[in-house]
């Protein structure tokens, strides 16, 4: 702590100004099927963006860009964001764009809006992010869907009969969406099984980190620390996924859903998995110029970023493991150590995300082999992991988690340096289907 | 929340049933909008002999409203409002000639018209003719208004402190009254008395309220949300104020009105200062608070359960305490704090000893708040609204809510905004001569004054 960095390098940057964080809104997280079960991206979305207007008094505001996106989007969704800001009480005249990176697409979208300012070409934006499974597009089978083109393009009935009569019986089975690695045929929890037994993280470890998650969420939301980041949204106030009561006992009981056909046992429970869940996140970024002629608070500053990606294809690394390359090469490019952080906000794609990123670290070889360190990258300070929850109790609808995280960790920051007078850190990792990862770095002004 | 009755009553076929039939009329009553004459007609100004100067001075400030003053009751015109000044009677025998004046035109008082006495209030040291004089004009006004019908309402100000009829604030309470944003206020007598910082301010414009900053707390629907909007639309700045939980409806309000939403509850210790350091930092300041939140947990007192006695007072009346003591000690200037109180506070209501407890208490506090914030140009009113239709009163059983429609003179619920109106009539600069006050809002219901 004594060489601890009191401004990161990257602020000493010239010709890059302060991209800020000002606050943050989302929508309580549902688990799929239950009270968002009707809920389009796009109405999600609006709402969240409608309650970050109202807390900052935005309306008929021309923001520089909003920004984000959905994982699951229907085609009609093409313009998601944009359509969500025309649907918003923000000006009209607020460009948007949509933007994927599977479960980093919230965090990805704040590095953009973040860069934008920093660069000068935009004074503020919104950064976020919607998902829903319970509103997931199905897809026709690709034999029903070439068949219909061809009725669609055909000029005589006559061809347009002879392009019906090809559909077969079998054509007419639609396709659910499915998590799967397109490359591997692996679902997400199934990869990550494989990476649990390469680091031989046990089912208690686990079940701790879940058990933290929801003590942890739940402690936040009674503090009243969600009051000014969420707002209620089709009578839920709370996210529902939460279990405040859980216990290890209960955790303990659950079956293991991922890695039974596994040599080694099977310790991934639905428990310590994060649920399928239906969100909407947003943040709200700006030159400090902006913030402070719109008497608009300060939370944090945007740091810096950096994405990784790994080769899981071939099982030489594992699904969700892109972040623990990406922090290495972010925090050494800001002169930052672990030491310099004050919270570290992990993604708990799964419990074992989380001890296998720790792990990775604190593993000499590994350091060595796999980040050309000179040894093990360090070790985390777990009394500063996912302090106020994460997405085991919260839930993970995909593009949303980007912007909770990132608004929790603003706020963290904040708070911290409010309360001890010294600047404060908040590290960013979200692990994402691809074999990528997007992390960053924000703190204190 | 709609009310059939009235509506059927005032329409088609069934306008003509219920007249053959004999059966109540509630009126169709006229509301504020912008741009819409202040009276439905001419003004009728009468006094007694020792008034005359006053109403002299009266109607040339009605004439400054554009408003067709007349000084003769003549039964050749559809009178919007008739204005009695008794100002300087002094023998309850003065009052004869201009009541019986006015009764000879109430004939031909259209439809939502006024009457209006603008009187003293009875003091210390009076003779007892003058106080029989002055407080006599009280009964006869609540009475009149009895009579009134097609949506007509009296209403009286009764100056005090010496205060010249001429008085910013007599002029701003007579411009309410007699304006179509006192539609549901009826029977009720407003003491005024002079204010200093009242004196320039523009009585006609329609945005009294421009560059203020106020703070609605219960803003997310119903009454709370009324206030906000009619705030916003007098030009203030307006924060939103509500429990997190209601923070869906509390966002829409505050997107409506274009203002910003604080999702607090307002029996947090520190909920004043959370209040105050958000109208000074994102807005510069703070001019007006209007404490609008409140609960019922309605039980008779033999099976009240103190959770229910103790959030009751928790919500409506300790929390506005501790905000208020935030605000006094902060020291603003002319600040204008108007609570919520209710007729239940002032006439009782079955089951509801615990919200009744508050309500009266909103009215004590007002008070002694009053004083308090009068050496720095404030006020602190309250307004006691009586049935008013909204998602709350919509879930009373539908005989009973039938009964408590009809039960006041003008025989209908009022709404949201009839509350905002008077609200935000008290929350004005130029009302700064009201207060300590607590004005009904109640279409002059049956119980209480």
């Amino acid at each position: 702590m004594a060489t601890r960095q009191k401004t990161s390098a990257a602020a000493d940057r010239q010709g890059v100004r302060d991209a800020v964080v000002v606050g943050g809104n989302r929508v309580p997280f549902s688990r799929a099927g239950k009270k968002y079960a009707d809920a389009s991206n796009q109405e999600m979305f609006t709402a969240a963006l409608e309650g970050l207007v109202a807390r900052f008094g935005l309306q008929g505001e021309r923001l520089g860009e909003a920004v984000g996106g959905a994982v699951l989007k229907h085609s009609r969704d093409f313009n998601l964001v944009r359509e969500s800001v025309l649907g918003s009480s923000l000006s009209p005249a607020t460009p948007a764009f949509d933007l994927q990176q599977a479960c980093a697409t919230g965090l990805e979208a704040t590095i953009n809006v973040a860069n934008k300012i920093r660069l000068g070409q935009i004074e503020s934006g919104v950064a976020g992010g919607s998902d829903t499974v319970s509103d997931a597009p199905i897809a026709v089978s690709e034999g029903l869907r070439r068949a219909l083109l061809e009725v669609q393009h055909a000029k005589t009935w006559q061809a347009r009969a002879k392009a019906l009569a090809a559909i077969r019986p079998g054509d007419l089975k639609p396709l659910v969406p499915a998590t799967d690695e397109p490359r591997t045929g692996l679902s997400m929890g199934e990869h990550q099984a494989i990476t649990t037994a390469r680091w031989g993280i046990a089912r208690e470890a686990q079940d701790e980190i879940a058990l933290a998650s929801h003590q942890h969420l739940a402690a936040a939301w009674e503090s009243g620390f969600f009051d000014d980041l969420v707002t209620p949204f089709r009578g839920l106030t709370r996210d529902d996924n939460l279990r405040a009561d859980t216990s290890l006992e209960k955790l303990a009981s659950l079956k293991p859903v991922f890695g039974r056909s596994l040599e080694a046992p099977a310790t991934m429970t639905a428990g310590n998995s994060t649920p399928l869940t239906d969100g909407a996140s947003t943040v709200l970024l700006g030159s400090r110029e902006w913030a402070e002629s719109h008497d608009l608070p300060v939370l944090a500053r945007v740091v810096d970023a950096e994405t990784a990606a790994v080769d899981f294809v071939h099982g030489h690394e594992g699904l969700l493991m892109a972040p623990v390359h990406a922090v290495p090469r972010l925090l050494a490019r800001n002169g930052l150590t672990l030491d310099d952080i004050d919270f570290f906000e992990i993604h708990e794609a799964f419990a074992s995300t989380v001890l296998t990123t720790l792990a990775a670290w604190e593993d000499a070889d590994y350091g060595k082999n796999e980040l050309g360190l000179p040894g093990a990258f360090g070790t985390v300070d777990r009394t500063k992991i996912n302090v106020n929850g994460s997405s085991l109790a919260a839930g993970h609808p995909f593009a949303a988690t980007g912007g909770r995280i990132v608004a929790t960790a603003a706020k963290l920051v904040a708070q911290r340096a409010a309360e001890t007078g010294e600047p404060a850190r908040a590290l960013i990792s979200v692990c994402a289907a691809g074999g990528l990862g997007a992390t960053a770095v924000v703190e204190s002004v | 929340m709609t009310d059939r009755y009235t509506q059927a009553v005032n329409s088609g076929v069934t306008k003509t049933l219920a007249k053959k039939l004999g059966l109540p009329r509630p009126a169709i009553l006229r509301r504020y909008r912008a741009g819409d004459p202040l009276t439905v007609g001419p003004v009728l100004v009468v006094s007694d002999g020792a008034s005359k100067g006053a109403a002299d001075t009266l109607a040339q400030a009605l004439l400054e409203w554009d408003v067709d003053v007349r000084r003769q009751p003549t039964d050749d015109v559809r009178w919007g409002a008739v204005v009695l000044v008794l100002t300087e009677a002094a023998e309850p025998t003065e009052l004869a000639e201009p009541v019986l004046a006015a009764g000879s035109v109430l004939r031909h008082l259209a439809p939502n018209g006024r009457v209006m006495t603008v009187s003293r209030a009875p003091g210390e040291g009076d003779s007892p003719t003058l106080a029989a004089t002055r407080h006599g004009v009280d009964g006869f006004l609540r009475s009149l208004a009895k009579e009134l019908r097609a949506g007509a309402t009296a209403n009286g100000v009764v100056l005090t402190d010496g205060a010249a009829v001429e008085a910013r604030s007599a002029l701003a309470a007579l411009r309410f009254f007699l304006s179509a944003k006192s539609a549901y206020v009826d029977g009720q007598l407003l003491r005024v008395g002079p204010a200093d910082t009242a004196a320039g301010t523009d009585l006609t414009t329609d945005r009294p309220l421009e560059g203020k900053v106020a703070v609605v707390t219960g803003a997310a629907r119903g009454i709370g949300a009324a206030i906000a909007k009619t705030l916003a639309r007098d030009g203030a700045t307006v924060v939103c104020v509500d429990v997190p939980a209601a923070g869906e409806g509390l966002s829409r309000t505050a997107n409506s009105v274009g203002g910003t939403a604080l999702q607090l509850d307002v029996t947090a210790d520190d909920a004043g200062t959370r209040i105050l350091a958000h109208a000074r930092e994102r807005h510069g300041g703070l001019d007006v608070v209007v404490h609008n939140a409140g609960i019922v947990r309605d039980k008779l007192l033999a099976n009240m359960k103190p959770a229910q006695w103790e959030a009751v007072v928790a919500v409506n009346l300790a929390a506005q305490l501790r905000i208020n003591d935030t605000l006094l000690a902060a020291g603003l200037d002319g600040l204008h704090i108007v609570s919520l109180a209710s007729t239940s506070g002032i006439a009782g209501n079955k089951g509801q000893t615990n919200y009744a407890f508050t309500k009266a208490g909103v009215i004590g506090h007002t008070r002694a708040t009053a004083a308090l914030l009068a050496a720095r140009g404030g006020t602190a009113n309250a307004v006691a609204p009586g049935f008013i239709e909204t998602d709350m009163t919509s879930s009373i059983p539908f005989a009973t809510r039938e009964v408590a429609r009809r039960l006041p003179t003008l025989a209908q619920g009022g709404r949201p905004v009839d509350v905002a109106e008077a609200i935000a009539f008290l929350a004005s600069p130029a009302a700064t001569g009201v207060n300590g006050q607590v004005l009904r809002v109640c279409g002059q219901h049956l119980v209480g004054q």
